[in-house]
């Protein structure tokens, strides 16, 4: 909350404390409100919607990444790992190529995001009596690679004036383009994706210990990985289409979560949710405050994320893995 | 006269991997309350042919019965209400303490979407106590020593209030203390509960210690079956590991070492 607070107060256009919350009072109170209207354009049209997005794709990365790490026992994986990102990304570049409308470009990462994990599942279906994660991880690494190559080659036919920039920027993450619009796709889609991993989050827990264990503790494993994976897949997508790939969040915020509370879902998803929301809001918020110029959210991301990650690795005392 | 159906019954089954079988026409029952030990050497595939009952790998040919019924086509949570199941290797990916590794064994008791009951956690709990191990439940599991460690996946299969106990060598890499306490375990279980245990080792004389009947696997089928002071013979053992072997009586004949004779000489 506090963090929200300061992200829309600050920015090129100043908002005093006190006037955020003269707007907040005269909205509660139906009064008339004391800021001037370009004040209000700005609180309402720009901070407030970057704001929530910033809260919402943080939340559905970071959650989305517990849940790919719960469901493939490894705390290394993220949403990246099934090529999620990638296909999400291809989707939206294809969409951006065809210079098709903004909505049509979202729906076109649904559909690559959705379409990397299908194959990746399917790959690793037909490939069976091996070992079913590791074979599930690689062939998300090379769908992803392959989707990564797609995208490059459509940036290498892109309109070098128009459309490259515009793809470029994107693939680097940036919340900066959100508007109210956007939200309207963003929030339920992080929302219909919450839901099911709430719900199943005791059986999430049995799931770590493996598929022959979780199936002897009475686990039906394909259903629950099918619904885990397409919860988790949606929220990502839904994310990549809104601001480009930001990376790292999936990865470093559940390890976070899980040494503040342990591994159990009841309590890793929603300190997952909070943590990722309120980093990714920091992260944006500074993203657009430190320098003269707006820094790419991605690029700092892996900045920051980069560090705390190695940190863990090296010193964590707890082994989350062995 | 009506008989009943025994615990558990395997009839002439073959169980392997796609296109390969490891054994075959392998056939024995388990009454409740009895502990039955599988011994074999090592690739005999006494893994393979639990989790082929256990329904973890889909049997070759054959049947596998609980109380008289075909578990073929049984759904996981079924499987799960008659068989508790200690692997060989259970590892945990995640830092779970003992309490909540044990309450994962209330799975199967509760709907797909519910927390965990007041009565999952009082049955979990009474499983903790059960077998002793009270003072780690908040532990790590990870942490404890490999046999509190094998006590807890125990607990955890315990609380999952099975008919039939599935232990795949739950005393490989224990010392020898900890051998003599999961055995001892194991057969109180059995005793008190009425539990039908089905474990596997690579001690010949954990059969007299815990079981009421020994079964040899050798060469993909059954060799032998039968009570441990009539089935863990010299001629039994040279068949199964190669190995010239004197198997000599302590305390009455209840209970036999065996010795290898290469260091008798």
């Amino acid at each position: 909350m506090l963090i929200a607070a300061v992200a829309i107060a600050l920015g090129p256009y100043p908002l005093g404390a006190r006037d955020l919350l003269g707007f907040l009072v005269a909205k509660a109170t139906g009064a008339a409100t004391p800021l001037s209207p370009p004040a209000e354009t700005v609180i309402l049209q720009i901070r407030l919607p970057r704001v929530l997005a910033a809260l919402a794709v943080g939340t559905a990365l970071a959650a989305s990444g517990a849940a790919y790490q719960s469901l493939f026992r490894n705390p290394l994986v993220s949403p990246d790992i099934l090529g999620v990102s990638a296909g999400a990304a291809f989707g939206a570049v294809v969409g951006i190529f065809l210079s098709l409308p903004v909505l049509a470009i979202e729906a076109a990462s649904f559909a690559g995001g959705l379409a990397a994990v299908v194959i990746v599942y399917g790959i690793a279906a037909a490939i069976r009596g091996r070992d079913a994660v590791l074979v599930l991880v690689l062939a998300g690494v090379v769908i992803g690679a392959l989707f990564g190559a797609g995208v490059g080659l459509l940036k290498y036919l892109a309109d070098p004036y128009n459309q490259l920039p515009a793809i470029t920027f994107w693939l680097l993450g940036s919340l900066a383009a959100t508007n109210p619009r956007d939200l309207t796709s963003l929030l339920p889609a992080v929302a219909i994706g919450l839901v099911p991993l709430g719900l199943l989050r005791w059986q999430i827990d049995v799931m770590t210990l493996g598929e022959e264990e979780a199936t002897a503790l009475g686990l039906d494993t394909r259903m629950l990985r099918i619904v885990v994976i397409a919860a988790a897949t949606l929220m990502t997508s839904a994310s990549v289409a809104a601001s480009g790939i930001i990376g790292w969040v999936g990865l470093v915020v559940p390890h976070l979560a899980r040494l503040v509370v342990g591994p159990a879902f009841v309590r890793l998803l929603p300190i997952c949710a909070l943590f990722g929301a309120g980093y990714l809001l920091a992260v944006d918020t500074a993203a657009r405050t430190l320098g003269a110029v707006e820094l790419p959210l991605g690029v700092l991301t892996a900045a920051f994320g980069t560090p705390v990650f190695l940190w863990l690795l090296a010193f964590s005392r707890r082994p989350a893995w062995s | 006269m009506v008989m009943s159906a025994p615990r558990l019954a395997v009839e002439d089954l073959s169980y392997g991997y796609p296109g390969r079988d490891v054994g075959q026409h392998i056939h024995f029952t388990v009454d409740a309350g009895e502990v039955l030990c599988v011994l074999g050497r090592n690739g005999e595939g006494k893994s393979t042919l639990f989790k082929t009952i256990l329904g973890l790998l889909p049997p070759r040919a054959g049947a596998v019965r609980v109380d008289g019924q075909p578990i073929s086509g049984w759904a996981p949570r079924r499987r799960a209400l008659a068989f508790g199941y200690v692997p060989q290797n259970s590892a945990a990916a995640f830092p779970f303490t003992v309490a909540e590794l044990v309450l994962m064994g209330r799975t199967a008791h509760r709907g797909v979407f519910a927390a965990p009951s007041a009565a999952d956690r009082r049955a979990a709990d009474e499983a903790i106590v059960t077998l002793g191990i009270a003072h780690l439940a908040e532990r790590e599991w990870l942490r404890v020593s490999g046999g509190e460690r094998q006590l807890a996946v125990l607990a955890r299969a315990l609380a999952q209030e099975p008919r039939i106990l599935v232990l795949d060598e739950p005393t490989a890499n224990l010392d020898f203390g900890n051998q003599v306490w999961v055995l001892d375990a194991v057969r109180s279980l059995a005793e008190t509960r009425g539990l039908s245990v089905l474990l596997s080792t690579h001690h010949p004389e954990q059969a007299f210690a815990c079981a009421d009947r020994v079964a040899v696997l050798a060469g993909g089928e059954l060799l032998r079956i039968g009570a441990p002071v009539d089935v863990i013979t010299a001629d039994t053992l040279r068949a199964c590991y190669s190995l010239e072997v004197a198997v000599l009586p302590v305390a009455e004949e209840r209970y036999r070492v065996r010795v290898p004779r290469l260091y008798l000489q």
